[in-house]
């Protein structure tokens, strides 16, 4: 398996402590003060030439943010937050849109190089030449290139920052637009309604299966700047699409908030599969630094037949706080989701899942593999609830944990609640530790301890790899082991 | 082979080695000397110290040794790592083979025949080069694709995991093999079909340390020399007609010497 050999190469090539995207691109950006306001919020819709009805949106949602605390029942803990103190707008200078490839700031293509990104054409087909992979590249805040666009519009298929599609498809974004993840839904959310910056839009309209897997790379930048995507992605009846999401950051001291939301919208037939590989910096060996990761990301199953797949691969963050969770409303609809969140150092991880089952016949499917080492935290939390007219609901869940060393923790807290009679739940968990016979033996036969733990840690995770689209799970068995380094000896 | 033998020097030598764990003393002054070539057998009673005495010499954790050396042609391993060793040429057979869930027995082969290699400055091995090794080591101990395919010893057979181990060292070409009771758990054909994959094996640089309790193994595995353990040292050493001695005799006779 070439998979294998990537990361065990991948772990010989490590700097101890060097934390492989951590450089900086110098690139002078255009910002708003630092700071929250009713001003700030109108700065950013001016900004984004936003119609009115979207810059009331985004006040309606600060307003009510004002009234709102910050969630307290997740098992992490962090020094208060200053949000008087972040930035909220940044834009790389000289963005009106560029027409091509040519027109973008070398310095950023230079960024995605050392990244591997594979921005431009022919390097996304030199990567795997049967497969195509859309990119649309959101720089701190702004798009600034969009690749495949042309192929995607013979589809009728819209792939476009969020930004543009408001200028360019108005109806959609406002019909859709905070339909899944309400205004009001939680502190972060709202906090993302009422400043995001920019994201991802994508629609799939009916009967039409996406011609490529689409791809949005994320990168926080500026220093202190709130990175507050939004993704807001519709399949429409009986179509198909599979999304990629990677993020990497850059190594900074100070806390970084990011609080994105994504929403998705699957009508009847329909299918969404979206994966996530998240890789943002988790803080210093000391637990000093790293990005606090408030994420809402939520499916909406609308109509019936539908489906949406989440896959995640978390290895970054200093705090992640996360779950992706499915609506089953339209009959016989199905959720999944699959997780793989491996923490070390310092981090803390309390993701999961949830699984709301309003339809009837309704299926879910939850696996998630936890891998703690150092001195971190790693918290499955999840939620399996039928309502009251979810006739033959099922679910299905397995919540396995790895253990690597003695300082760190594995918590699993499950939900289940069933109104319904007929609904069937059933839940699986272990707990398990690297043990000394496995690493003696793997070690016995020529493998080094770290060479011997990624190995190990990677047949534990298989199940969840196998989910991910191909080129994705090499990246994502790479960052596993990258994210376990120093973590035996 | 890779290593070429230096000469003056024998293919194992263990001078008066001492080992505990915690408080207690497993090993107690043990002394052994394996020629190039040469299969030897440890014979013992149970819980003498012939598991330790193979862990110690490929360096597993949590054993202390406070006394002695173990030369392995001439170079000390102590102080090793079990992988530095391993590429050295050191493999261990061991008794009770570890189950990798979710690894691919085929990608395990691959990453500690390369891993090996590279510790070696050798270059790597590509897929199909690796692929022929094992499916011909593989078909000469009658060990299915389907085996490879399936994650490393999880779900097999007794049997199928001795096969697995030789299968191994028939791949990794060690300079001194080490089996730790690879006669336990099995039937007569599979014990056949192991003991002819290590009889393929024997070369004139390569050694073998065979572990046993029973006689029987020896049948097949014809030793060279044959050393009695027993309370952490060897007693008595001898040719092939000292383990038919033992078979009718017993360790008796050594358990009281010792003590």
């Amino acid at each position: 398996m070439a998979a294998l050999k990537e990361t065990v190469d991948a772990v010989e090539s490590i700097d101890v402590d060097a934390y492989k995207y951590g450089f900086i691109t110098d690139i002078e950006s255009e910002k708003a003060p630092k700071g929250l306001s009713e001003e700030i919020v109108r700065f950013i819709s001016a900004k984004k030439h936003e119609p009115e009805w979207l810059t009331d949106w985004r006040l309606a949602a600060y307003r009510r943010w004002l009234t709102m605390d910050e969630p307290k029942w997740a098992r992490v803990e962090h020094p208060p937050i200053d949000y008087q103190d972040l930035y909220y707008y940044s834009a790389p200078k000289s963005t009106p849109g560029p027409a091509s490839l040519d027109e973008v700031d070398p310095e950023l293509l230079r960024t995605y190089e050392k990244l591997g990104i594979p921005l431009r054409e022919q390097e996304i087909l030199a990567g795997v030449e049967t497969r195509r992979v859309a990119v649309d590249a959101v720089f701190d805040s702004v798009s600034v290139a969009t690749t495949f666009k042309e192929e995607l519009a013979r589809a009728g298929v819209i792939f476009c920052p969020i930004s543009e599609a408001v200028r360019e498809h108005p109806e959609l974004v406002r019909k859709y637009l905070g339909s899944v993840v309400p205004v009001t839904d939680n502190f972060f959310a709202t906090l993302n309604s009422a400043v995001y910056s920019d994201g991802s839009f994508v629609y799939v309209p009916k009967g039409v299966r996406c011609p490529m897997e689409l791809s949005t790379y994320f990168r926080i930048n500026e220093k202190n700047t709130g990175q507050f995507e939004r993704t807001l992605i519709i399949a429409d009846e009986g179509s198909y699409v599979s999304y990629l999401e990677g993020c990497t950051a850059p190594k900074r001291d100070e806390n970084q908030l990011h609080a994105a939301v994504v929403e998705l919208v699957a009508l009847d037939d329909a299918e969404i599969k979206y994966s996530t590989v998240q890789n943002w910096y988790p803080g210093d060996s000391e637990g000093r630094g790293g990005i606090y990761n408030f994420v809402t990301k939520r499916g909406d199953c609308r109509g019936k037949n539908s489906h949406i797949s989440w896959t995640q691969v978390e290895t970054g963050s200093a705090i992640t706080w996360k779950y992706p969770s499915c609506i089953l409303r339209g009959d016989n609809s199905q959720g999944e989701f699959y997780s793989i969140a491996v923490s070390n150092g310092f981090q803390q991880v309390d993701s999961g899942t949830k699984m709301i089952h309003l339809g009837r016949n309704t299926r879910s499917r939850i696996i998630s593999k936890g891998v703690s080492a150092g001195h971190s935290q790693n918290t499955y939390r999840g939620l399996v609830s039928a309502h009251r007219k979810a006739e033959g609901a099922r679910n299905f869940t397995s919540c396995d944990s790895l253990l690597i060393g003695d300082r760190c923790g594995a918590h699993t807290i499950p939900y289940i609640e069933s109104k319904n009679a007929s609904a069937q739940f059933e839940h699986e968990a272990t707990t398990s530790k690297i043990s000394e016979d496995q690493l003696f033996y793997a070690t016995q036969r020529g493998l080094s301890a770290e060479e011997a733990t990624a190995l190990i840690v990677n047949g534990f995770v298989r199940d969840v790899l196998q989910q991910l689209p191909m080129e994705f799970a090499v990246e994502a068995q790479k960052l596993i082991s990258i994210s376990l380094e120093g973590s035996v000896g | 082979m890779n290593t070429t033998t230096k000469t003056g020097f024998d293919m194992l030598e263990i001078k008066n080695l001492h080992v505990s764990i915690g408080e207690r003393k497993i090993l107690d002054g043990l002394t052994l000397t394996v020629h190039d070539g040469e299969v030897a057998a440890i014979m013992g009673p149970n819980g003498t110290g012939k598991s330790t005495l193979s862990y110690v010499i490929s360096g597993r954790d949590g054993y202390e040794v406070t006394q002695g050396e173990i030369l392995l042609d001439g170079e000390n391993l102590l102080g090793l790592e079990p992988w530095e060793r391993a590429a050295k040429g050191v493999f261990l057979a061991f008794q009770y083979p570890v189950e990798i869930p979710g690894v691919a027995t085929m990608t395990f082969l691959k990453a500690t025949l390369n891993a090996q290699r590279r510790a070696r400055g050798e270059e790597e091995l590509q897929t199909p080069d690796l692929m022929k090794r094992v499916n011909d080591a593989a078909a000469k101990l009658g060990v299915g694709k389907e085996m490879l395919r399936r994650p490393l010893n999880s779900g097999f057979s007794g049997g199928e995991k001795k096969r697995m181990e030789i299968l191994q060292m028939a791949l990794l070409q060690p300079s001194l093999g080490i089996l730790d009771e690879t006669d336990s758990g099995l039937d007569i054909d599979a014990l056949r079909v192991v003991s002819e994959g290590v009889n393929a094996l024997r070369d004139k640089k390569r050694s073998f340390l065979v572990i046993t309790h029973y006689q029987r193994l020896l049948d097949y595995i014809k030793p060279d020399r044959v050393h009695v353990m027993a309370k952490g040292r060897i007693l008595r050493s001898g040719g092939p007609e000292l383990a038919l001695e033992l078979e009718t005799s017993g360790y008796k006779d050594y358990i009281g010497e010792a003590a």
